[in-house]
């Protein structure tokens, strides 16, 4: 028997469907490319619409949350990118677009690449606050660095001519349109920097669409910029979307109008921070001027300039009463060093190295005497046991012994001593040594004690 | 004007001894008179910038299109 098949509810496999559509990484976020059919705005203010092109078709919904804020107004037949991701719709078993942003096609790819250009150099830091240099308060002059023809350098002077015609302007002519315009920007800005005279810069143009001003998109003007050792200020005439060019300046301005305002500041302002300057100065100088014949009338009226004599003659009481604490101080250093001067003398002779000296001589002076004596003693012993001893010796001398009756007995030679019968044989001849001399024999027989 | 600034602040510091005080006051007068000079003048400062093989060139500039309105 086969297995039980599984079944499914339909909502069940929408939802496994849509599952597994959301987890897909490609679908979560994709850009698509279409043409707008079908567009239906609701009441509700979502957007419902399909997404054709000659193959094929997509239904697609974009959320009133994400349609608000459109740069345009999608009708049938425009040509649109339009980012999203995919999903199903469980209630109809339809998969569909749901779309976050969206941009008429030809503009979508420049759009795509100016996010890409804006995220890459804000992650190098090229847009950051800390890199932004301060424009001058008082610039000495001003480069503008636009097209020469356009509204905007128009715009530009006009209103230095307003705020500060004292200011001189520079203006390098530019193209600010076409593939040329961003390599042209570019080597205006280097030379400003060589030119070395202005220290603040105008880089900019009129308004325009996004392809218009898309050299400010460029990622070489924004690097060049940002390179400037003179600060920039933008003005690319495009009030609510920012350039590239204007992350990269060290300041943004709206419209190139605003940006000559920020340039130079009004003549008149500069007039009235003048005078005020002005009389900020004459009052520091009255000020100090006064505090200074305060300060004067002060010294004048001071006791010492009053009665001179007086504050001297108290000076010279003074320098009295000093000599003689001096005076007495000096004494009674001197009579103390004498004191402890007298104390070490005689402690010093109290250890006089004579005396030291006769009493070593005493003592060896006493100990020879002992030496000697010592030595005689010694002496006169040992000769008594040397008498002793002799005597010792007299008394076991063999001569002695003969004295007494015996004799030696030698054998011819008078070389060896004989002790036993055994030595002999008859007929030897032996010598034997009596006290008062000696026999010479010879031997008969030889009889051995039993 | 920065200078200037700088020598106001100087004198409003108070610690100056009044000769510098004097000095400094003469010199912020002379300061204060140049810019105003400065202020005063209208003349047109607005020149194209051209670099070319001989260096930087300097010529009157007139935008193309001011003299549209007239």
């Amino acid at each position: 028997m086969a297995e039980q098949p599984r079944v499914f509810s339909i909502k069940d496999i929408n939802r496994y469907i849509r599952m597994k559509l959301d987890s897909d990484q490609l679908l979560s976020d994709v850009w698509l490319r279409g043409e707008i059919s079908n567009f239906t705005h609701h009441s509700s203010g979502h957007m419902y619409f399909t997404l054709k092109d000659k193959d094929s078709r997509l239904k697609c919904i974009m959320f009133a949350s994400h349609n608000q804020h459109l740069p345009f107004i999608p009708r049938e037949g425009t040509k649109v990118m339009a980012r999203g991701n995919i999903s199903v719709y469980e209630r109809d078993g339809n998969y569909q677009f749901y779309a976050t942003a969206m941009q008429p096609d030809g503009i979508g790819s420049l759009y795509l690449a100016y996010e890409q250009l804006k995220a890459k150099l804000e992650s190098e830091g090229l847009f950051a606050s800390e890199r932004k240099r301060p424009i001058p308060k008082y610039p000495k002059a001003v480069g503008v660095i636009t097209s020469p023809t356009g509204a905007a350098v128009r715009d530009i002077i006009i209103t230095m001519q307003r705020r500060h015609p004292a200011v001189p302007v520079y203006v390098v002519p530019v193209l600010v349109q076409g593939t040329q315009a961003a390599p042209s920007i570019v080597k205006a800005i280097e030379m400003m920097n060589r030119f070395g005279e202005v220290d603040v810069l105008i880089v900019g143009r009129g308004g325009g669409s996004l392809e218009e001003l898309w050299a400010f998109n460029e990622e070489k003007v924004a690097r060049s910029i940002a390179a400037s050792a003179i600060p920039v200020i933008s003005a690319v005439g495009h009030e609510t979307d920012f350039t590239i060019a204007d992350f990269a300046a060290d300041l943004r301005a709206a419209t190139p109008t605003a940006a000559a305002e920020l340039a130079v500041p009004h003549v008149l302002e500069l007039q009235q921070q003048l005078s005020h300057l002005r009389s900020r100065m004459e009052n520091a100088l009255r000020h100090r001027v006064r505090s200074s014949r305060e300060q004067l009338a002060s010294v004048r009226r001071s006791p010492y300039f009053i009665h001179p004599r007086k504050y001297l003659l108290e000076q010279a009481e003074r320098l009295d009463r000093l000599q003689e604490k001096l005076i007495g101080l000096a004494r009674r250093k001197m009579e103390r060093n004498r004191t402890s001067l007298a104390k070490l003398h005689a402690q010093l002779s109290g250890n006089h190295p004579g005396e030291k000296a006769a009493f070593s001589a005493n003592r060896l002076q006493a100990a020879s005497r002992r030496l000697e004596q010592a030595m005689l003693a010694r002496v006169k012993h040992n000769r008594l046991q040397l008498i002793g001893t002799m005597k010792q010796l007299d008394a076991l001398s063999p001569l002695k012994i003969m004295s007494r009756g015996y004799s030696l007995v030698y054998d011819e030679k008078e070389k060896r001593l004989i002790k036993t019968i055994q030595e002999v044989q008859p007929g030897d001849m032996i010598k034997v040594k009596l006290m008062d001399g000696q026999l010479e024999c010879h031997v008969w027989s030889m009889r051995g004690e039993s | 004007m920065e200078q200037l600034e700088e020598i106001v602040a100087q004198l409003e510091g108070g610690d100056v001894p009044l000769e510098k005080a004097i000095d400094l006051f003469q010199e912020g007068m002379r300061l204060s008179q140049l810019c105003g000079g400065k202020l005063d003048q209208v003349e047109r400062k607005i020149e194209m910038l051209i670099e070319t093989d001989q260096g930087f060139q300097k010529k009157p500039f007139a935008p193309a299109n001011e003299d549209k309105g007239e």
